[in-house]
């Protein structure tokens, strides 16, 4: 089971495992990681839940889709590495992704 | 269908309120006038729908019964549709604020534009709550707010001469700013890419306005706002690895809708976590004669799916029917061979 890691904005970490083919937003909710709140339930149209993904697991996570993109302008504090976490289907190959979750979902 | 908006502010005394018209409270109008119960709709967005309308008007829907696959608009398009028979009154763009009981038993709200309703029952049917414009986690925003910071714009006017300065890239953002432009002393667009999501027409406007001087397009976002007693002066702006600030009296952030329970939360019912307990024979709340149906509500069980608060109104319907005709017993009648049921919905 690919295991993912959130930071909280304050540095506090959460390890939760996730399935394969879930979303790293689901893996998130289902274990009730604070500052995740996926208001929409995963329907890419709120942008509420807004992760910033570790550097070195950029290129791993691929790039944001045109409809990403566009949900994330209705997100704050976007940085070149701000991903929905709903948009982010877990592989094994996601196994140890880091993720930080932003100080507000707005 | 009758729209009454602003303006109308005489007393409406009715058998039903329902708060929120997403899909839930459309369909409680149909399952309500089949029982010759009479609905307003109150709802704080400028068109029915709720969250399908508003969230995901083009996504699709895979799990309403017999519809295989169906958008947010789609639904909403064919719950308007299908309760047209019972012409339900829609009171769009706004908020009620007040819930009270009369001497009488039955119910006094009023609409945050002043609007009250004398009803027997009360449905709520308000989803996540009110949709409510997101507000930038700007440190110490709040002190700007309704004095330089405005999430909406009800008086143009009131912006004439202004230094003003856009954030979002959205329609409403694009809109307001070619709206807002013969006006302003000055106007800016903050956005942090240079793509925006808005009617093409709208981006060309307003490239062509900042091709001709006549309005600024600053790439990056906003990280504070500067000022003193509640007066705006400067937002500061980070683009790429620059920072500065940029003068403006006047903030119209515009990134969306979020969902608040808003003033539900005052209306003296039972809570739990924001949501309102109900049990699954009436739908009932703690309090006689207010019923909560769909994703507001909460029981053992409780699944936040459309097609749950489509059987929930069924069942409330039932309930409402026995407050609002307490002499009468319901005879149960199938649409498809009820004769009166079917004079109701003007097929026969």
């Amino acid at each position: 089971m690919p295991k993912i890691t959130f930071i909280a904005h304050d540095g506090n970490e959460i390890t939760v495992n996730a399935e394969v083919g879930m979303t790293v937003m689901e893996a998130a909710i289902k274990e009730s990681v604070p500052g995740i709140e996926a208001e929409c339930g995963g329907a890419c149209a709120c942008a509420t839940c807004h992760v910033y993904v570790d550097e070195t697991w950029k290129a791993a996570t691929g790039e944001p889709s045109e409809m990403e993109e566009d949900m994330l302008d209705f997100a704050f504090d976007i940085k070149p590495t701000s991903r929905l976490s709903c948009q982010i289907k877990v592989t094994d190959e996601l196994d140890g992704l880091r993720v930080t979750t932003p100080e507000k979902q707005f | 269908m009758t729209d009454i908006g602003i303006g109308n502010t005489s007393t409406i005394e009715t058998d039903a309120v329902i708060i929120g018209a997403g899909p839930v409270g459309l369909f409680a109008v149909f399952e309500l006038g089949l029982l010759d119960i009479k609905a307003h709709l109150i709802d704080i967005l400028d068109k029915p729908g709720g969250q399908c309308a508003e969230l995901y008007p083009e996504k699709p829907i895979y799990d309403i019964p017999a519809l295989p696959v169906i958008s947010g608009q789609g639904l909403t398009d064919n719950l308007m549709e299908q309760i047209k028979p019972f012409d339900p009154t829609f009171h769009l763009n706004q908020r009620v604020d007040q819930l009270n009981r009369l001497e009488d038993g039955r119910f006094s709200l009023v609409t945050d534009i002043g609007q009250e309703f004398i009803t027997k029952v009360v449905i709520i049917a308000a989803g996540g709550g009110s949709f409510t414009p997101k507000r930038p986690p700007l440190p110490g925003i709040e002190a700007y707010e309704g004095s330089s910071v405005f999430y909406s714009v009800r008086q143009m006017e009131q912006f004439r001469g202004k230094n003003i300065l856009i954030a979002g890239g959205g329609d409403s953002a694009l809109d307001w700013m070619l709206n807002l432009e013969p006006i302003a002393n000055s106007i800016a667009i903050v956005h942090r890419r240079d793509k925006f999501r808005a009617a093409p027409d709208s981006v060309n406007k307003m490239e062509a306005l900042v091709d001709a001087g006549r309005a600024k397009f600053h790439l990056g976002q906003i990280t504070g706002l500067n000022g003193t007693d509640g007066q705006l002066e400067n937002a500061t702006i980070k683009a790429g690895d620059e920072t500065f600030d940029y003068a403006c009296d006047t903030l119209l952030p515009f990134f969306g809708l979020t969902m608040k329970l808003g003033p539900v939360a005052d209306w003296g019912l039972n809570l739990e976590e924001n949501l309102i307990p109900v049990d699954t024979e009436k739908f009932a709340t703690s309090e006689p004669g207010i019923f909560a149906i769909g994703d507001i509500n909460t029981y053992p069980g409780k699944l936040k799916l459309i097609l749950s608060g489509f059987h929930e109104v069924a069942l409330m319907s039932q309930a409402a029917h026995h407050i609002i005709y307490p002499d009468q017993t319901i005879r149960f009648q199938y649409t498809t061979s009820s004769s009166s049921l079917q004079k109701k919905l003007g097929v026969r």
